[in-house]
């Protein structure tokens, strides 16, 4: 229980995430176990590899329903970058892929001079600089941050996304890390 | 557009940091986490991680040294040289690192650039040109090929690389400037940024090389001055080039 667990999605880097958990303190376990995710007190979905994969990972697994009956339960969940977009209701990657549906809201590609985004951008209204590495971005009425205009960061009940990654952002991420599982 | 970036390159040999002037003739200077913790207390934004051996006895070395590093670097990092397969790629971001870097294994193989982007995403794949005279070079910058570089790079983005690490082998350790001109034809010609390698010898160089690309690789000028990161930020930026909010 004093555990976080940190959603695996058979997609690779979870490793960053738990070393900066660890730095912070707390000790967390990689797991696609509804269980565990459900009886966690604090889950991250993080963010590498591609929508379709994830959500047939996430499906398949029985991950996917424990985290949208957290959110219903409002008990806490931080979506990092990929995190953030499955929580919405659709994205355009890998030619349309239904989302969990969290958020409203869709996941579109990028209409920046250069895709991927890549690197740090500040972010309005909080004023720090985080790094961002994506090609897809949110848009939806739950936005609570932006950064060049594009969503930075979404609020939905206990649902939290970043499209940034924290654990990638140098003392400004391990302070935003910090304030979220303070704030449980 | 996100704030350009200064990235550091560290050199590794058999798990050793080393440093090469024109590819050829090295030093050892250092552990390669130890550095990497160092520039990113210096204000790095991102590392570059060059296995320049990588033969196949350097891969368990290698591997342990992208993993020691992710467990300490709190910023982005990419790993390249002996990334030839799928799996060589899928070990090293599994490793912990964010990225990895391609280079003669792209030219050899193009369909490994797709194969890795479906995988991990386009963000996750750089393609490294070693240019020289205008083509392709490959093999650590020894064997000169018949691509336009240009022409690669812009071929590279198509299959899905999503950065391209441009280092002009002309002006490699001359410390006399990056070649301003081939990174803005390469950045013109592809829709994904850009890292001008190559030439730094001092601050105005770097930030003249971030006026035409997104990020800008130094090697040399913090090896030989590690302490000198945070001072090169500055002069950079009272060169009127703005780096992300950064402070000691």
């Amino acid at each position: 229980m004093s555990e976080v667990v940190i959603v695996d999605y058979g997609a690779g880097n979870t490793r960053s995430v738990q070393a900066t958990l660890a730095r912070l303190g707390h000790s967390s376990v990689v797991s696609a176990d509804p269980a565990a995710i459900a009886s966690a007190w604090y889950v991250v979905l993080p963010g590498v590899g591609s929508a379709r994969s994830a959500m047939a990972h996430l499906g398949e697994t029985g991950a996917a329903t424990a985290i949208t009956d957290r959110v219903s339960q409002d008990r806490p969940v931080l979506g990092i970058c990929l995190g953030l977009q499955l929580a919405l209701e659709s994205s355009e990657e890998d030619g349309g892929v239904d989302g969990l549906g969290i958020i409203p809201g869709r996941v579109v590609r990028l209409s920046d001079e250069r895709v991927p985004r890549l690197g740090w951008s500040i972010v309005d209204p909080w004023g720090e600089a985080y790094y961002f590495a994506h090609s897809y971005g949110a848009i939806t009425a739950d936005a609570v941050a932006t950064a060049e205009g594009v969503t930075a960061a979404v609020s939905h009940g206990s649902f939290l996304g970043v499209q940034f990654h924290p654990e990638k952002s140098g003392r400004a991420g391990l302070a935003f890390l910090d304030q979220c599982l303070s704030l449980v | 557009m996100p704030l350009p970036r200064l990235i550091p390159c560290l050199d590794v040999a058999h798990g050793r940091v080393v440093k090469g002037v024109n590819f050829v003739g090295l030093r050892d200077v250092g552990d390669p986490v130890e550095l990497a913790v160092h520039y990113s207390a210096g204000g790095a934004d991102e590392l570059v991680l060059l296995d320049i051996t990588a033969t196949p006895d350097d891969v368990a070395t290698m591997t342990s040294v992208v993993r020691a590093v992710a467990d300490v670097l709190d910023i982005p990092f990419t790993v390249g040289g002996g990334v030839r397969t799928v799996a060589d790629a899928s070990r090293i971001i599994e490793s912990g690192a964010d990225r990895v870097s391609l280079n003669s294994a792209a030219v050899v193989s193009p369909d490994l650039i797709q194969e890795i982007a479906d995988r991990f995403g386009s963000q996750a794949v750089v393609v490294a040109i070693d240019s020289g005279a205008g083509v392709v070079h490959t093999h650590g910058g020894r064997t000169p090929t018949a691509r336009r570089s240009v022409e690669w790079a812009r071929e590279a983005a198509e299959r899905g690389a999503g950065e391209i690490l441009l280092t002009s082998i002309d002006h490699d350790g001359r410390r006399a400037g990056f070649d301003l001109t081939l990174t803005a034809e390469v950045r013109d010609a592809v829709g994904v940024p850009v890292i001008a390698s190559g030439g730094a010898g001092n601050a105005q160089h770097v930030a003249d090389a971030l006026r035409v690309a997104d990020a800008a690789l130094v090697a040399s000028i913090v090896h030989e001055d590690p302490a000198g990161l945070p001072g090169l930020r500055r002069a950079i930026e009272s060169c009127g080039v703005h780096l992300r909010p950064w402070k000691e």
